[in-house]
């Protein structure tokens, strides 16, 4: 055998083999969890599968749900790739879906060609300020970004509730919520984009920004592998010392990459509010952000792998909100357990099942 | 004396509100000092909090309510060391995923077991709780105007987890700055080939320091769920773990400092419920959102380097690999 062909056989183990073990792992605990609260697992996974991929509405619905995931996924993996772990995507996602419901709030008269570019600068452009200053004060000042990512969660979300309390909320209504954005700043859904073409599907939230999204993720794609910045920047994740040997700055490095990361949570604005909610109300993040450290993961960091990942919390959430109906105790919650899960599995514990596969692997044939 | 009088009232709620943060911060002190990073303080006192209401609603007794609220925490916090120590797993993944897992498996539990919507039932009984202790001769002091309202409201009317969490202070301070284990904890955090070399397993120490902040996140949690009020509800936690976490940065990984941060956070948090709509002098209404986020902002301010310096323990967040 030659050494070329056994690394191919390893990165076949490292990228597709182990995620699936480690998503069975989580899997097979959750399943034992349904049982304890007595119900049948089997029946709650095909009740889930048939509420995610069941008819058009519900793979719509799914969709609609992964093209957030998406987008906090690649927020968290650009970060990881240099070595830094965003806890904040939910809260950038926040605070850059302030800045696209703002365009979408100001911009009622102006076409669409102009509003969704605007919104999309300025959802980008909020998200990536509001994770400029803990990259700051990782790069200058030395300061843990996974602590100040954290702390900016709780100020983001303190800020935007004052802001929809007292500025944003529509007079003359109780509950926090801005006014409605006009027609031509929301987003074509993917039925009606898919009508324009003659392919008739059932109505759905979903809509363009899974576009955005899936080209988001192509970008990020070139960007990590294809350019010269993105080399300098994996180089930085692996080692500082190395990439400061090589000319590289790694304070810039960091800046630049939490910024592509917060301008990235951002885009969660244009599917949540201007696809779908059309207003921006208190917490429509509702924990993206935090699914996006589980996709990420699963998805070991890599813009594929994140929309496959996407697109499996995309169901689990679909399928888990239409599993409640049949079966009452098994909720939403249960996904949220499913993606802690995950998380443990294949973020912490990604070495219990890596070492005795790879004793398999050379042992066998 | 109207003045007084709501001095008075402010601190003794904020007592209240600094018991869970401190019980957890201490918990973290433990952790953080033998080099295990303590993001997991939220999840294990979520855990603490929902087991101890169940077992109390289920048992009529606050006092086994306690016993699995600490459990629980402890059971969460094996699993962190499991993953952090034995695995050499990424330790904020790891406790990101203890977070998130509880988050969810509470409110789970609670809806099959209870049927109430993700919480527990109303705890009627006072021997279900940690109720109120009223010192005795505090009802007659209330009318001894300076001194009497002091000792009716600030020393006595307190639960017994308040005033284990007083005296539970020095004992954390005496353990890790007067013994040997505690010297030794200190070491594994700064050095942990050091204390390797010298013949103690570096393994038993971090797992002994997370069990460690794994019991007293679970009294804190107890806290929240059993004394504070009267039953689990979801996300009752809502980040105090964090804010604990803070508490210990703001505190610079020193017990005293990180008791004062405490009192700090909490007498904020006291002080938002009471200027709630208030007009100030001179100022006008502060948003309570504004005071709330304060502990948040002066901690980030703090890691700046804008408010003092604060230095981590050396070897935090970094697994351990013996030298073969």
């Amino acid at each position: 055998m030659s050494a070329p062909a056994a690394g191919r056989d390893r990165r076949w183990l490292e990228a597709i083999l182990l995620p699936v073990i480690n998503l069975v792992a989580a899997l097979l605990i959750s399943g034992l969890i349904v049982r304890l609260i007595g119900e049948s697992p089997w029946a709650a996974l095909k009740l889930l599968v048939a509420g995610a991929f069941g008819n058009q509405e519900a793979i719509g619905y799914t969709l609609f749900y992964a093209t957030n995931f998406i987008f906090t996924g690649l927020a968290v993996a650009v970060a990881y790739h240099a070595g830094l772990f965003n806890i904040g995507a939910e809260g950038q996602a926040y605070i850059g879906g302030l800045g696209v419901g703002l365009i979408c709030l100001v911009g009622g008269t102006w076409p669409f060609w102009i509003v969704l570019p605007a919104a999309i600068v300025a959802g980008a452009g909020f998200g990536a300020a509001w994770a400029f200053i803990p990259a700051w004060l990782q790069a200058r000042r030395g300061s843990h970004i996974v602590i100040t990512t954290i702390m900016f969660n709780f100020i983001a979300s303190a800020l935007m509730t004052w802001l929809l309390v007292n500025v944003l909320i529509k007079p003359g209504q109780q509950s926090p919520e801005s006014r409605e954005f006009a027609a031509s700043a929301q987003l074509p859904t993917l039925a009606e984009l898919l009508g324009h073409i003659g392919i008739k599907v059932t109505a759905s939230p979903a809509n363009l920004a899974l576009l955005l999204a899936l080209i988001a993720a192509g970008g990020v794609w070139v960007l990590l592998w294809r350019t010269r910045w993105g080399y300098a920047l994996r180089v930085t994740g692996e080692s500082p010392a190395v990439a400061r040997y090589a000319g590289i700055s790694p304070a810039r490095v960091t800046i630049a990459i939490m910024l592509l990361s917060g301008a990235l949570a951002g885009g969660l604005g244009l599917n949540e509010l201007m696809g779908a909610q059309h207003r921006i109300d208190l917490d429509f993040p509702a924990g993206a952000g935090f699914v996006g450290i589980a996709v990420a993961l699963m998805g070991r960091n890599h813009p594929a792998g994140i929309c496959l990942a996407a697109l499996l919390f995309g169901a689990l959430s679909q399928g888990g909100s239409e599993l409640s109906f049949d079966m009452p105790h098994v909720t939403r919650d249960m996904v949220v357990v499913i993606q802690g899960l995950v998380i443990l599995f294949c973020g912490a514990l990604e070495n219990v099942f890596r070492k005795p596969l790879q004793r398999l692997w050379r042992k066998g044939p | 004396m109207e003045f007084y009088t709501l001095t008075v009232l402010l601190l003794a709620a904020t007592i209240r509100l600094a018991t869970p943060l401190c019980l957890a911060a201490f918990g973290g002190l433990f952790s953080e000092r033998a080099g295990v990073v303590a993001l997991g303080l939220e999840g294990m006192m979520l855990g603490g909090a929902f087991a101890a209401a169940a077992a109390s609603a289920v048992t009529g007794s606050a006092w086994i309510g306690l016993g699995a609220g600490v459990a629980a925490a402890s059971f969460l916090a094996l699993i962190l060391a499991f993953a952090c120590v034995t695995q050499r797993g990424n330790q904020v993944v790891a406790a990101m995923a203890v977070n998130i897992m509880v988050a969810g498996l509470a409110p789970t539990l609670a809806l099959a077991w209870f049927d109430l919507g993700g919480q527990t039932p109303q705890l009627a009984n006072p021997a279900q709780r940690f109720t109120e202790l009223i010192w005795p001769g505090a009802a007659a002091a209330r009318s001894v105007p300076l001194p009497g309202l002091l000792y009716a409201e600030l020393v006595s009317g307190h639960s017994l987890i308040v005033y284990g969490a007083a005296l539970l202070v020095p004992l954390v301070g005496w353990i890790l700055y007067r013994t040997r284990f505690g010297l030794r904890l200190r070491a594994v955090g700064e050095n942990p080939q050091a204390v390797d070399t010298a013949g103690i397993s570096v393994v038993r120490l971090r797992y002994s320091a997370v069990l460690l902040s794994g019991v007293l996140c679970g009294i804190a949690g107890t806290y929240l769920s059993i004394s504070a009020s009267a039953g689990f509800v979801r996300d009752m936690t809502a980040g105090k773990g964090y804010l604990a976490l803070a508490a210990l940065i703001f505190g610079k990984w020193r017990p005293l400092p990180t008791l004062g941060a405490c009192l700090l956070f909490a007498f904020t948090d006291a002080l938002a419920a009471r200027l709630q709509g208030v007009a100030l002098p001179g100022v006008g209404v502060i948003p309570v959102q504004f005071i709330l986020a304060l502990p948040y902002i002066l901690t980030v301010l703090l890691l700046g380097g804008f408010v003092g310096r604060s230095l981590p323990p050396k070897a935090i967040g970094q697994p351990y690999e013996k030298e073969k």
